[in-house]
């Protein structure tokens, strides 16, 4: 057992945890943020993206004990108007990867600010196109096919 | 007549606006709980061992190890599990017996059927100690032979029998002597791989024991059967079972039955005295739950010069598994979509010892209607003849097979709408003669084909003084917005705000459901809603009349409307009273108005009422949503990558409740057949019957980059057999997208694929 201190959605949480346990685990089943899903526990589906000092990470991949201090949002901590413009353009069904997306969207939109570019980026673009948004966000699968509805509410909050 | 989401006037009655879902701000806040998300003090975990042969007997299991993982609290196996009664044999006279998903007793016998069937329970105080500990669980065999290569198989397929449910076989005329006389015809031969549901939300069971009660939180779509078949494996009262399933994580048929992790968690939790949960592993639903049949089809189509269709021949083999599985309604299509004057369809079926297949979105249409609709372009390019053209040509009056009725039709006016809309005229008919720069061009079009059935469905609707309405009926939600569309019928009926109707599901404490399946959960709630509604209507409106001063003395229902949170008179339309006025006079804080029975000879009747139903509706029409799709792909000259470029489809579903969910769910079946086409295929090693791929790694859905803006139209008719006019819409926007796709790229390229997936390989 390791104790391990982090910031969660902004509160400083102590966890004692085995070295193993994946931070996507420790959210769920030991801070009941069950908010941030699981679709594979391999890295394949985005559903368990969360932002780890603002930059979007797969939680199944990552070893909770690797994120001491650091700061934690997962989608219980989120705010943000892209939560509306998904419902208005209805970019989800089940809504199982929808903490994801909404997660993945916030950090896919800080990445392309900072001037990250993605494999679709022509030299000296910098306006984010649908391609540009559908490419960037591929790592978040949705099994309902609400990627059109998804890619319209991140158009609307990227304008 | 057409309309889209986005143009829907505003309009008083809130059928047919795209309202926003109401359990959006659960979704994108976290706070929806799914089957795996319900805390329980004292939670132990489960995972399961894999059988790692397909067929064959437990000689030795050793579990030493498992067992000595910190934190493993039992090993469970047939050597000490529980005794679990045999799952009831299917039978039609209870529907219930439907949710077996196969026959095996898991954990009770030392019989292997598949691989991949769980051998071994582990449960763990913890997620991790329960992998680590199932991982450590040594099983020994004895290898029997088995039939795993399907390819191998099909020599060995039998024709299906008819039954009361499906049609193996139908015959007009005689198709093979026609088709060796027609002036011009194909023959050919098309395979479609297994595919998995992949609903993103794994297969998760939380179970929880108190004395002989058992409360299962389960994605689940079919809550009531599931209750009833556990109730008859651990030999308790159905009463005693409660399964709630307010949200499912995604379904597409892959949690209609039920599948061995949901038994195994509540044994699990049986056999330890501890709340148990058990989220299979990525992996595990491959292993542990069927999927959509691979498929061998034959199409072949003779026509006159004319393009008049002289013979249709459309056959078919399938696998299921011999310990569950069925066949899936593969040539359904063909017998009602071409006038053909000599038809002939079989469908045949192999079992196999590899876990049996299930429903998965539109079963048997979904890739019946690839081999079809890509044949009919094939014949299109036979004769020289537009590929709408041929269809038009072809477009029948009635059935084809028997000439009965169709309850309603409309693919020609959803072709001439689609053709305008997509620009089908500019589309040069020569293969390869679309360029963009260093892609070849395609524009396909292909038509879908779904049945519509309906289910019975118990509900209660509450309307209460202050004008809220509750409405209860323990259905399933995995996406298609079942409260919303039921709130906003409801709303229209009583003829109060949608907003003041709350929906209550997904429990089986609530009045039973029907199944979310075969597109019918919509339709069958709102057939009981409506009666509901009625009831409620005529109750207050009883009320009114006992009432000496009110202005709805003496009038009869047939006289009133429901508007405005009250009973209005038609011939005088300022004269009524509001639902507050009426049951506060008469003190009454609510009414209620209950449709079917839960138990007894009232529910053995409802059964029997929905098979009487079921045939007599199949005597007099055929039922069914159609549309037509059309695509436009981009082949690469130099790698043969195909990028699905735009999309857009015309459907014929009748009244539509919702425009904004409705859309999504025809979106959502248009994506899962561009997977389909082009990318999706579950590898079964044909040496030992293993699942090689099973991993959303590996095997490949659609992403945000395969998928282009879909545009959705809709010919908003009301079908004049079902309730409200509405026809399901779950699975028919996933048939001909396949077909579309395969003729697209043959116009792209000239070259036609007619094995699924069409990969890369295949173009080069
Ligand atoms: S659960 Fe982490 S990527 Fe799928
Ligand atoms: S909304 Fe169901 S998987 Fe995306």
């Amino acid at each position: 057992m390791v104790t391990l201190r982090m910031r969660v959605n902004g509160t400083t949480r102590s966890l004692d945890i085995e070295p193993w346990v994946s931070l996507l685990d420790a959210l769920r089943e030991q801070l009941d943020l069950t908010g941030t899903k699981k679709g594979c526990d391999q890295g394949a589906c985005g559903a368990c993206t969360v932002l780890a000092d603002g930059e979007r990470i797969n939680s199944c991949l990552a070893l909770a004990v690797q994120y001491e201090d650091r700061d934690i949002t997962t989608i219980e901590g989120i705010t943000h108007p892209i939560q509306q413009a998904f419902i208005e353009h209805d970019g989800f069904q089940c809504g199982y990867c929808t903490s994801g997306q909404i997660c993945s969207a916030i950090g896919m939109l800080a990445e392309h600010g900072a001037g990250m570019p993605s494999a679709v980026t022509e030299p000296g673009a910098t306006g984010l196109s649908e391609a540009e948004i559908r490419e960037r966000m591929s790592g978040n699968l949705c099994r309902c096919g609400a990627y059109n509805g998804i890619v319209d509410a991140i158009k609307e909050v990227a304008r | 007549m057409t309309t889209t989401e986005t143009q829907s006037p505003p309009r008083e009655r809130a059928v047919g606006q795209g309202i926003d879902r109401v359990d959006g701000p659960e979704k994108t806040t976290g706070k929806a709980r799914f089957a795996a998300e319900f805390p329980y003090p004292d939670l132990a975990y489960a995972a399961l061992v894999h059988a790692t042969v397909a067929r064959g007997r437990i000689t030795g299991i050793d579990a030493k190890a498992a067992e000595a993982v910190t934190g493993v609290l039992s090993v469970i196996t047939h050597l000490n599990a529980p005794v679990l009664k045999p799952a009831p044999a299917r039978s039609m006279l209870d529907l219930s017996t439907m949710v077996s998903a196969t026959s095996v007793n898991y954990l009770n016998t030392d019989e292997v059927h598949w691989d991949g069937q769980p051998v071994a329970v582990v449960v763990a105080e913890s997620l991790e100690a329960a992998r680590r500990g199932a991982a450590l669980v040594e099983v020994t065999y004895q290898e029997f032979p088995a039939a795993v290569d399907f390819a191998a198989e099909e020599a060995n397929a039998k024709p299906q029998k008819n039954s009361l449910l499906g049609a193996g076989s139908a015959k007009k005329g005689d198709a093979e002597a026609a088709l060796a006389a027609a002036p011009v015809s194909v023959d050919l031969r098309f395979t479609t791989p297994p595919h998995n549901h992949n609903a993103i939300e794994p297969h998760a069971t939380t179970a929880i024991w108190d004395g002989d009660r058992l409360t299962v939180h389960e994605g689940s779509q079919a809550i009531a059967w599931m209750r009833k078949h556990l109730a008859l494996r651990f030999g308790i009262p159905e009463r005693n079972v409660r399964m709630t399933s307010p949200y499912v994580g995604g379904g597409f048929g892959g949690k209609g039955l039920i599948w061995p992790g949901t038994i195994l968690t509540a044994l699990a939790a049986r056999a330890t005295g501890r709340p148990v949960r058990m989220m299979l592993t990525r992996e595990g639903v491959y292993r542990t739950v069927g999927g959509r049949t691979p498929s061998i089809q034959r199409v072949a189509l003779g026509a006159g010069q004319d393009g008049r269709l002289t013979a249709l021949i459309h056959t078919s083999v399938t696998r299921s598994g011999k310990v569950g599985g069925g066949p899936e309604q593969v040539t359904g299509a063909a017998g009602h979509l071409y006038d053909a004057e000599n038809i002939l369809l079989q469908q045949n079926l192999v079992e196999m010892d590899l876990i049996p297949n299930t429903f998965m979105r539109a079963p048997g249409e979904a890739i019946g209607t690839f081999a079809l609709e890509a044949a009919v372009d094939e014949l299109a390019g036979e004769l020289g003849v537009d590929p709408i053209e041929l269809r038009m040509r072809n477009e029948p009056a009635r059935n084809p097979l028997d000439g009965k009725r169709f309850a309603h039709r409309m693919l020609r006016e959803a072709y001439a709408l689609g053709a305008e809309r997509f620009g089908w005229a500019e589309r040069t008919p020569e293969p390869g003669s679309m360029r963009d720069g260093r892609w070849l061009v395609g524009m396909g079009v292909a038509t879908a084909y779904h049945p519509s059935v309906q289910f019975t469905a118990n509900v209660t609707a509450r309307l209460s003084a202050d004008g809220t309405v509750v409405v209860r009926c323990g259905f399933q939600e995995m996406g298609m917005g079942g409260a919303t569309a039921q709130a906003q019928i409801a709303a229209d009926e009583l003829g109060v705000p949608y907003e003041a109707v709350r929906v209550e599901y997904g429990d089986t404490d609530l009045p039973t459901g029907p199944m979310a399946g075969g597109s019918a959960q919509t339709a069958s709630i709102a057939a009981s809603l409506l009666a509901a509604c009625a009831k409620l209507k005529g109750e207050v409106l009883g009320l009114a009349r006992r009432s000496g001063d009110s202005p709805l003395r003496g009038q009869r229902l047939a006289g009133v409307e429901a508007r405005d949170g009250g009973l209005y008179r038609l011939d005088r339309p300022d004269s009524g009273e509001s639902y507050e006025a009426i049951l506060s006079r008469a003190g009454r804080p609510y009414v209620e108005a209950a449709i079917g029975a839960e138990s007894g000879l009232g529910a053995v009747a409802g059964q029997v009422r929905f098979m009487a139903k079921f045939l007599s509706d199949q005597r007099r029409w055929v039922k069914a949503a159609c549309g037509a799709q059309f695509c436009e792909v981009r082949v690469d000259q130099d790698t043969g990558e195909v990028r699905v470029s735009r999309w857009l489809g015309v459907f014929d579903v009748g009244r539509v409740i919702n425009a904004k969910t409705a859309a999504s769910q025809l979106r959502g079946g248009i994506v899962m057949g561009i997977g389909m086409a082009l990318s999706e295929e579950t590898l079964v090693d044909p040496r030992n019957g293993r699942v090689m791929n099973p991993g959303l790694g590996d095997y490949h859905v659609p992403v945000h980059a395969d998928i282009p803006p879909i545009d959705i139209h809709y010919l908003d008719e009301p079908d004049p057999t079902m309730p409200l006019g509405l026809l399901g819409i779950g699975e028919v926007s996933i048939t001909g997208v396949a077909g579309a796709i395969a003729s697209a790229v043959h116009h792209a390229t000239g070259k036609r694929v007619r094995d699924l997936p069409i990969t890369l390989d295949k173009l080069l």
